[in-house]
């Protein structure tokens, strides 16, 4: 089913690039990896013309930076003599976030077509389009992706954090992040004085 | 309009108020910034999060199989349900049939658990209508029965932890059948009963219907799943679309509502659970012996192969769907709930506008959440 999507949203976007992201898996649940830019356009016409109109579920995915070792066999002439020689290359894969929607047609009782988008890094390219004017049902999973990924979704009605609170600074669910000792830390008055404290005790000698 | 036309501007004539977290309608802690000119509301913003533990990241850290108990805390009024969709999405990651005897197990103890969260429903609705008590006394008295028989099954009343990949933890004790048939032949009973208390009551049908009335088109677009959509007058049970597990062997049918208001909310589930009693009743029937897990499904050290899986399945709630990504490790990479609870809450905001804030309890209530769900 899914490559004959893909070849309908060939035919009506020649020019934009949507790729096959294969699943090795035994659940066969291939994707599509459109682009950012285009993805409004697609998903507009995956809802109207193909009938996706409900997109049941929206997720974030984390992939950090990570290097793939790969055997490379290579030939080489020692002496005269050609020889083949087996190396190991690593590639440097770079990092990137990732929404995935989970879309499935009521109308025609099919489905799921899985809709991935990338961001260009994790750090200052993180934004993708929002797909909440399209689907409404995105509207709070994308919000909660924002908050637990970090990716911003332009043209959404109402991006705020939808889990942690508002004064909340990192993004939970990276893969990266480190929990805190104490979640519910707040520095008090004291924190003050047991900084004087140590710093006495340092200079001092005295015990703290 | 009033003399306060004259006193003040815009923002004199609103009243902002917090509902919640703390307040015993909002089925937890369940927070809604509500804007009213009088009694209606004019603006409706959700808080969440009271409940968030991060379910996600903490099953990113544990194995394949520690993820299953925790499931329970999901939705803690049905966590039978939550566990078939966490093994059923796992099952399509790696690709493990399931038993026989087991797949009309889950069936069994998976409509129990819709009959006994239907109960619970219509307890809670009528307790937010203000017939405090004595209703849900009632449904509870029914519930009870239920999770007595979950607890002779699995060894707990609420948090189960009964599916494994591939089937079932345990199989029946002796004549545990016999309980449930009693306990299902006798529900149709508890719902006439409840039917003829209170569904053809003046003061409930004043307080339901005709209020906040939700169309199809914009129900499926909002992403409504479960019985909010079937109210809507939309076709679609994942029991009958997808089909999953052995359902298309049973005889049963899909109720709709025709205007999706809150009245259609509370009948749909009445007119479910009596379909539900007629699954169980087939499933007991046919269940057959054998082996109550498949022998080659590994739960301890499991590695299911690199991939990924969307597994869905029509838990009482709406759609319950789990996303895995697997990396071929002894952990998952991608642990992702869909929470049906949570997306249900989607077009709240819409639904409450314009209506009274004594109405806003009453759609809450019929959109029927439970946090532990909501915020994960």
């Amino acid at each position: 089913m899914i490559t004959d999507v893909l070849e309908k949203i060939h035919s009506r976007f020649p020019g934009v690039r949507v790729e096959l992201v294969n699943n090795p898996g035994p659940s066969a649940q291939h994707s599509l990896l459109v682009d950012a830019k285009d993805a409004r356009a697609v998903a507009g016409f995956l809802r109207d013309e193909l009938h996706f109109d409900f997109a049941s579920n929206v997720s974030g995915v984390d992939w950090p930076p990570r290097k793939i070792k790969e055997a490379v066999v290579r030939k080489e002439t020692v002496d005269g003599v050609e020889k083949e020689v087996k190396e190991t290359v690593e590639h440097d894969v770079p990092g990137c976030l990732e929404a995935v929607y989970h879309l499935y047609s009521v109308a025609r009782k099919c489905g799921p077509i899985t809709l991935r988008m990338r961001t260009g890094d994790r750090d200052k390219n993180v934004t993708l389009p929002s797909l909440t004017p399209v689907w409404k049902s995105a509207d709070f999973q994308e919000r909660e992706v924002f908050d637990l990924f970090g990716i911003r979704f332009e043209g959404h009605p109402d991006l705020r954090r939808l889990l942690m609170w508002e004064e909340y600074a990192d993004h939970p669910m990276r893969k990266d992040f480190v929990a805190p000792d104490d979640f519910e830390y707040e520095p008090t008055p004291h924190d003050e004085i047991l900084k004087r404290v140590k710093a006495r005790a340092a200079t001092t000698g005295e015990g703290a | 309009m009033s003399a306060l036309d004259s006193v003040g501007s815009d923002e004199a004539r609103t009243l902002d108020i917090s509902l919640g977290p703390q307040h015993p309608s909002t089925h937890g802690v369940f927070r809604m910034n509500v804007t009213l000119e009088g009694e209606t509301v004019v603006k409706l913003k959700p808080v969440f999060g009271y409940l968030h533990r991060n379910h996600e990241k903490i099953a990113e850290k544990n194995s394949w199989l520690a993820a299953m108990p925790y499931t329970d805390r999901l939705d803690y009024i049905c966590p039978i349900t939550n566990n078939w969709a966490y093994a059923f999405a796992v099952e399509k990651l790696a690709g493990i049939e399931v038993a026989e005897r087991a797949e009309y197990l889950r069936v069994i103890v998976g409509e129990l658990t819709r009959l006994q969260n239907h109960a619970a429903f219509l307890g809670f609705v009528l307790g937010d209508m203000g017939a405090w008590g004595s209703a849900l006394m009632y449904a509870f008295r029914e519930r009870e029965k239920i999770l007595d028989l979950f607890e002779s099954l699995t060894g707990a009343r609420m948090m189960c932890n009964y599916m494994r990949f591939g089937g079932c933890r345990c199989d029946l004790p002796p004549g545990w059948i016999e309980a449930a048939l009693k306990v299902v032949d006798y529900f149709p009973a508890f719902l006439d009963e409840m039917e003829a208390l209170l569904t053809g009551n003046e003061i409930l049908l004043a307080r339901l219907q005709g209020v906040a009335p939700l169309g199809a088109a914009r129900a499926i677009n909002g992403g409504m799943s479960g019985p909010v959509l079937r109210a809507s007058g939309v076709d679609y049970d994942i029991r009958k679309v997808d089909g999953y597990g052995i359902y298309n062997r049973f005889k049963f049918r899909v109720p709709r509502g025709e205007v999706g208001d809150c009245y259609d909310r509370f009948m749909l589930r009445v007119i479910e659970a009596r379909e539900s009693v007629g699954i169980l009743k087939q499933a007991i029937a046919g269940l057959p012996g054998g082996p109550i897990v498949n022998p080659k499904a590994k739960q301890r050290g499991f590695r299911p192969p690199a991939g990924e899986a969307y597994g869905r399945i029509e838990s009482p709630k709406g759609e319950l769907g789990f996303y895995l990504i697997s990396d071929g490790s002894d952990r998952p990479y991608r642990f992702r709930i869909r929470p049906p609870s949570l997306i249900n809450l989607t077009l709240l905001e819409e639904l409450c506008i314009g209506t009274k804030i004594a109405d806003v309890m009453i759609i809450l209530g019929t959109v029927d959440i439970v946090l532990g769900e909501v915020d994960r």
